[in-house]
């Protein structure tokens, strides 16, 4: 048993336990808070609870005219970040494999070349969001530990994946058996990293940006604020 | 000679509590705080800052310490040890700082001084959180700990004692009566029974007395019974703004079960701001219940009135541009109504640059009107509303809040502009049709 199989196995086990348990005490911690029901009357007219989430989590997919200029190349790099990592980790072949080995589901993979450019546009992203970070004179004074540990936890998955992205993912599924271990293990392990850093950190907003806008916009549609 | 000028501190104190004692009152308080929707927007940001850009104090300074998100961060930091999902751990292992005594008194100055609680940067995050909200949650805390700035708890203390920072409530009927004699306009007060009770806000019980005559004016004219009445009469609420949750309360309980003690089925707020987050969306929070009295805002009371036909107005037929109060407008849902008055009162209006929903806040809201450590914030943001003001061509300002127009009213005395601040109120009464 090499690393390859400590990190296809026990570990991968425990990663994919941490990030679900994990996770979900996160969202039970929200859950299960006391929540005061609001008694006010709504406004005449005011849509439904649903209809007033629904519309804000629409509204928060793009910044406001107002703040459009502030907002727009903070708005355009985090889409090119969300959509390139969505389109690796998704659409590559091996990425495909792997996740039919553990879940028996499967999908048409995308070429290699749309893998290319949507991984080097992914690198260039999170390389911005860095700069803004470390540049930008608000997003340093509230920067946390958490923001610099999340970007590092994951650049990881990403620059160890370009390491051991050497041949045509055509290839790489023929084989039986991969030739690069070594690098392959690395690979998962940091991928494994991110699984269990998941629950700890801010990348909880894959789940909560949801039920965050959607509670403001049930807030606001209540008393007739069209958001 | 020592020609040294002592700095003057950014934050006050009250009473004699030991500092542990303090910090405990106030960790105490933002424990209680962490309800679900609390938590759930403790827990959403990302740290993007954006904020930033929406709030007033930070576009007319440009001083990172003003974004609106990290004026929260005492709150977070005791949301992480007491209350996230990890917080044994984050104790134990010491991950996130407690909150001391210095901590407090460094962020009561961005609390109180620096946010009007106005909910600009509410509609800026992207993932959606309530900042302002949250804003006023951890001022529940400090509130508890004694430390919010002097002025506003000297306020508080007289609106603990009187029911209102203004005047005590058995001085009413002589306030009214001196206004009635003045202004030649019958105004009930203390009547057993009635269908509308009418309330006020601190300032029209001193400087802006023509407001209750003028509304006065305005029911007079509808035949329908209503009064003031002294055992609720203030409905600006200095504890909503404050954190005093307690005064909040005795002062909301006051006007509904005065409206039920005379049988009033409507409660009309006056021209203020936060009387209507008060009232009209937090009151049934105390309650208990649903609320068994209507309330409405001045400028919902005249657009309905008008609308109904119940009063006339005759045509000004000027330009007007309008100050969209936050906690009516942004936080209220009350865009249309002061816009459909100020169209019936004939006038061509010529918004703002930022207008309605995505106005800016007079810089005044949220007690930093009363704050006298405020004031060089407070010019700054005021200019920048002169110059969107003045941008507009507009002959008239008009307002429907009376906590922004004495803070743009300050403003424009500050700087010698010669630019009347008009109330919709006041506009309606004057231009009664016969």
């Amino acid at each position: 048993m090499d690393a390859l199989d400590i990190a296809r196995g026990p570990l991968l086990t425990i990663s994919l336990g941490v990030f679900i348990l994990g996770t979900l005490w996160r969202l039970a911690n929200i859950a299960l808070r006391p929540r005061m029901a609001d008694r006010s009357l709504a406004r005449e007219g005011a849509p439904s609870w649903l209809m007033g989430a629904w519309g804000n989590i629409l509204r928060g997919m793009w910044p406001r005219p107002e703040f459009s200029q502030s907002a727009l190349i903070t708005t355009l790099n985090g889409y090119v970040l969300h959509i390139g990592l969505a389109l690796v980790v998704f659409g590559y072949a091996p990425h495909i494999a792997f996740i039919h080995r553990i879940t028996g589901l499967s999908w048409p993979a995308l070429p290699d070349v749309v893998m290319y450019l949507a991984a080097g546009a992914t690198i260039i992203s999170m390389l911005m969001a860095l700069v803004f970070r470390l540049t930008n004179p608000v997003r340093r004074k509230i920067s946390h530990a958490d923001d610099w540990i999340t970007w590092v936890i994951v650049m990881l998955p990403i620059a160890t994946g370009m390491a051991v992205l050497i041949d045509p993912s055509a290839q790489i599924l023929a084989r039986e058996n991969p030739i690069y271990r070594g690098p392959l293990a690395l690979h998962l392990l940091t991928l494994e990293l991110l699984l269990v850093w998941f629950p700890f950190g801010k990348l909880m907003h894959a789940f909560l940006f949801v039920f965050s806008r959607g509670a403001t916009g049930v807030r606001f549609s209540h008393r007739g604020v069209k958001l | 000679m020592n020609t040294q000028v002592a700095k003057k501190p950014t934050f006050d104190q009250q009473g004699d509590l030991p500092d542990e004692e303090r910090v405990a009152a106030a960790l105490q308080s933002f424990v209680s705080e962490f309800g679900r929707t609390t938590t759930l927007h403790m827990d959403s940001c990302v740290r993007c800052g954006q904020c930033a850009n929406a709030c007033h104090f930070f576009v007319t300074t440009g001083e990172a310490k003003y974004t609106p998100i990290y004026k929260l961060e005492q709150f977070r930091r005791a949301y992480l040890r007491q209350a996230s999902a990890f917080a044994p751990l984050v104790r134990a292992l010491g991950l996130v700082r407690k909150p001391g005594i210095a901590d407090l008194q460094q962020w009561q100055e961005l609390l109180y001084d620096s946010c009007t609680m106005c909910g600009r940067c509410t509609l800026a995050c992207p993932m959606g959180i309530d900042i302002a909200e949250l804003v006023k949650e951890a001022r529940h805390g400090m509130f508890k700990a004694g430390m919010v700035p002097e002025r506003l708890a000297l306020m508080d203390r007289a609106a603990r004692q009187w029911g209102s920072p203004a005047t005590p409530g058995e001085d009413l009927p002589d306030i009214l009566a001196e206004v009635s004699a003045e202004r030649g306009v019958t105004i009930n007060c203390d009547l057993e029974s009635a269908e509308i009770l009418v309330t006020a806000a601190p300032a029209e019980l001193t400087e802006h007395t023509k407001a209750l005559a003028d509304a006065a004016k305005i029911l007079n004219r509808t035949g329908v019974s209503w009064t003031m009445h002294q055992e609720g009469f203030d409905a600006s609420n200095i504890g909503f703004n404050n954190g005093d949750l307690e005064l909040q309360e005795r002062l909301t309980r006051s006007l509904i079960d005065t409206a039920v003690k005379i049988g009033a089925k409507t409660i009309v707020l006056p021209e203020c701001g936060h009387a209507y987050g008060a009232a009209r969306w937090e009151a049934a929070k105390w309650y208990g219940q649903a609320l068994p009295v209507r309330i409405i805002h001045m400028t919902e009371l005249l657009d309905e009135l008008i609308a109904s036909g119940q009063i006339r107005v005759n045509k000004i037929g000027e330009t007007a541009t309008f100050h969209d109060p936050c906690q009516i407008v942004r936080r209220g849902g009350l865009e249309a109504a002061a816009r459909r008055v100020l169209a019936a009162l004939g006038f061509d209006l010529i918004e703002l640059e930022n207008h309605g929903l995505m106005g800016y806040c007079c810089g005044g809201g949220g007690g930093v009107v009363s704050n006298v450590r405020s004031a060089p914030l407070r010019s700054k943001v005021f200019a920048m509303k002169q110059q969107q003001v003045e941008a507009t061509g507009a002959k008239q300002l008009v307002t429907s809040c009376g906590q922004c127009r004495i803070t743009l009213e300050m403003g424009a005395k500050q700087t010698k502009w010669d630019k009347p601040i008009e109330s919709l109120l006041e506009l309606v009464a004057d231009n009664l049709a016969d």
